[in-house]
């Protein structure tokens, strides 16, 4: 795909030092209007607007209870997500959404490129109102690059201050608008800005803040291209059927400027206008292939597509478009898209899976979970009357926001019976437990039967508990440790 | 050493080097990463001035913020006494039989309890009061040598068995079949009678039952019971305190304590433990499923 560099090898100045830093190129990309450029306005507000309305979202979840929709309570350790309430146990969720979101990467990229990167990627959202900062207070590219060239005087400095200042002021934003979903968002905002907020607060808003602030206002394209790993490899996502941003070189080749109503017989459509290279916001020139600094925005398409209508040429010359289409095309063949390939159906059956499992496992979520330890010091204990008796700490996770009562007894182990350590009520068949709402009861529960009933070494057992007002049954098993016989 | 130039390929300049025939490309690092290094250099120092860094040859470096770990452990320990207070203040009011109305304060007990029991008895009887077999008793079963209420361990626990203390517990199992009226066949007669009763079937009418009755039931009871106030344990169940492994017949221990008796001791823990600590640890031995 290389048309520049064919040219054969050139000695250069012998055994010169060679240059180990690069000096960074500061990319001032253009403004450019088009489908690309509209789609990426809509989705900046959807996704900003998404960000920082979800922590007001309300949800009643009864007295007692944070009323927040989507709230993670470091401090109380639970998590909350509409009507799903997250006990720290259950973190494994949050594996499964991370596992869920990098195969969902691996199919968007494999189907359509790095769209993510494009247009999702707070990166790509956060320097793209960066950038519209300086437009708004500087001008376009022009403007900006002649601001950058001048030497400091009070004007430029004014005119910089204002657009860190607002700057700032989006950072901030953004860092609060993270700390609100660690907290009620409405107490939150109030301490916030009545200083009386704690110190971890401010320090998470600074911090997040303060990121985004050099992120997106100096770190941009380099975020991208020497932070981030996901430009390395995306080489391993794509194959010819991606959607990848083109150029058909078949068709703008040989280039050159061009008069607006000359012929275009014999030469190529492209007109080196340099147009797609000063809009892309990495600064590339999509012209030379494919690479890892492509975001893969659309922007230079939609340089490109107004060029094109004001030539009279077709449109496409940059196009979203896959390298066996490209191929197809210089061939004059005919250009397909598909979507169904092995890639993408691993991937979207590895999706279907994870989503299947979270979803299945959030339906079918219980609202109490037994946890039972046999206790090991001592494993068992012989009584003077010879019985056999055995400790274990139950463990009930009521996890609604009502006290419940149940009744625990066991199977499978003749005549026991079973007594609760600290309860007055004693030894018996069965003993009574009882759990508030939203807590967890721990119970050290001794069970003691005949050394008759017992098979030696380990019994198998089950605890069963009975909830009293349903009757809802919940079996645990377990072993009856004894001498050996 | 070869030439730099630019490879036709990518379009890169080579850094000159080349090994077998193969050309390294250069590809320079931005230099906004070198200045990130630098910087962290720069915060490096900033770090030793302000934080604790460098070792001296008595003493180390303390930083302007005068920061320690372990002032900050220290202030951590006082802030956790100080949270503990109000239960540490309720148990000392709270008679020992009643703390374990007050969940709160049975959980204090029974936390604190357990952790002084592994710092100070575990050592003999062992993790969760399980005891050595032939040496130190089991603290998690229904026998008892010296009583098993809470004021029985409390006691037990403050003054310890057969020490220095006026206040230990005290009694001596007298030795039989030296110098005394008991011959061998008499003792054989005992100790088989003491294994039917441990067996919960007393050979009735045995010669060994009138041996036990006039030798033994002043201290053991006539029906083997064991007496708590003396420390005497109670001979009618198959709970044996001396019995070092289950090879060994009961008999042969029974005849083994009556020739040569052995005796439990236990030190005083009065001036080593605070008394809220022994209050906890009463509280928690008696919840090791024995308590009475």
């Amino acid at each position: 795909m290389d048309i520049a560099n064919n040219a054969a090898p050139e000695p250069v100045k012998k055994n010169a030092e060679p240059a180990l830093y690069a000096e960074t190129k500061i990319v001032q990309p253009r403004a450019v209007k088009g489908r690309f450029r509209n789609f990426k306005w809509w989705a900046m507000i959807l996704l900003l607007g998404v960000y920082h309305l979800g922590p007001l979202l309300r949800w009643d979840r009864g007295a007692g209870a944070p009323d927040q929709a989507i709230l993670v309570d470091m401090a109380g350790r639970r998590a909350y997500f509409f009507n799903i309430e997250i006990w720290p146990q259950e973190v494994y969720y949050l594996t499964g959404i991370l596992a869920l979101s990098a195969i969902m990467l691996f199919l968007i990229s494999a189907l359509a490129g790095r769209i993510w990167c494009g247009f999702a990627c707070w990166q790509t959202v956060y320097t793209d109102l960066f950038v519209a900062v300086e437009r708004l207070i500087i001008g376009d590219r022009p403007k900006r690059l002649a601001l950058q060239r001048q030497p400091w005087t009070g004007a430029k400095l004014a005119k910089k201050v204002t657009v860190w200042a607002i700057w700032l002021v989006i950072a901030a934003s953004c860092g609060i608008g993270f700390t609100l979903y660690f907290g009620d968002a409405f107490e939150m905002l109030r301490d916030f800005f009545t200083l009386n907020a704690s110190s971890a607060v401010y320090g998470t808003v600074a911090v997040v803040g303060g990121f985004c602030f050099l992120l997106a206002g100096w770190g941009r394209e380099q975020v991208c291209i020497y932070m981030c790993p996901y430009s390395r490899f995306q080489a391993a996502m794509f194959d010819e059927h991606s959607l990848i941003i083109s150029y058909e070189a078949w068709r703008g080749e040989p280039r050159g400027a061009a008069r607006k109503d000359q012929s275009f017989e014999g030469r190529g459509h492209c007109v080196d206008c340099n147009l797609c290279v000063q809009v892309c916001p990495t600064g590339i020139d999509i012209r030379k292939g494919t690479q890892l600094d492509c975001i893969g925005c659309g922007l230079c398409i939609d340089a490109c597509d107004s060029i094109m209508d004001r030539y009279g040429l077709p449109r496409g010359l940059i196009s979203y478009d896959s390298t066996f289409n490209l191929e197809a095309r210089a061939k004059g063949e005919k250009a397909k898209l598909k979507l169904v390939r092995a890639r993408t159906v691993v991937y979207a059956a590895v999706v279907a899976v994870i989503g299947a499992a979270i979803s299945f496992s959030l339906g079918t979520r219980k609202d109490i979970e037994i946890n039972v330890l046999h206790e090991r010091s001592p494993l068992f204990v012989q009584l003077s009357d010879g019985s056999i008796r055995n400790g274990y700490t139950y463990k009930v996770l009521n996890m609604v926001r009502k006290d419940r009562e149940f009744t625990l007894a066991v199977t499978g182990l003749d005549g026991a019976t079973l007594e609760v350590v600290g309860d007055d009520a004693g030894e018996g068949p069965q003993v009574e437990l009882d759990v508030k709402g939203d807590e967890v009861g721990t119970f050290r529960v001794y069970v003691s039967a005949p050394a008759a009933s017992t098979d030696g070494k380990a019994t198998p057992m089950t605890f069963v508990l009975t909830e009293k007002s349903e009757g809802h049954q919940i079996q645990s098993n377990t072993v009856f440790a004894g001498p050996d016989r | 050493m070869a030439s730099i130039e630019k490879d036709s390929v990518s379009g890169q300049m080579t850094t000159g080097h080349e090994w077998d025939g193969i050309k390294e490309l250069n590809t320079p690092l931005p230099k906004w990463w070198v200045w990130v290094f630098w910087a962290t250099v720069i915060w490096s120092i900033g770090y030793w001035v302000v934080m604790p860094t460098w070792p001296t040859i008595s003493d180390y470096s303390r930083g302007m913020l005068n920061y320690s770990s372990r002032a900050n452990l220290g202030d951590d320990l006082k802030a956790q006494q100080a949270s503990r207070a109000k239960f540490t203040a309720m148990l000392a009011a709270t008679p020992l039989e009643e703390v374990s109305k007050n969940k709160d304060l049975l959980n204090f007990a029974l936390t604190g309890g357990k952790i002084a029991f592994g710092e100070n008895c575990s050592a003999c009887h062992a993790a969760g009061g399980v005891g050595v077999a032939g040496a130190y008793p089991t603290l998690a079963d229904d026998e008892w040598i010296w009583g098993g209420t809470l004021a029985d361990i409390q006691q037990t626990i403050s003054h310890g068995v057969r020490n220095e203390d006026p206040d230990s517990r005290q009694s001596e199992m007298p030795v039989f079949g030296t110098g005394d009226p008991l011959d061998k066949a008499q003792l054989d007669q005992l100790a088989d009678y003491v294994v039917s009763l441990a067996a919960k079937a007393p050979a009735a009418g045995s010669p060994g039952e009138a041996i036990f009755v006039e030798r033994c039931s002043a201290c053991h009871a006539e029906d083997g019971s064991g007496t708590a106030a003396l420390g005497a344990p109670a001979l009618n169940n198959n709970l044996w305190l001396w019995k070092a492994n289950a090879k060994q017949s009961n008999k042969d221990v029974v005849l083994a304590q009556v020739t040569a008796p052995k005796h439990g001791s236990m030190p005083t823990w009065a001036g080593r433990l605070d008394a809220a600590t022994i209050k906890m640890l009463a509280v928690y031995v008696h919840s090791l499923g024995g308590g009475k």
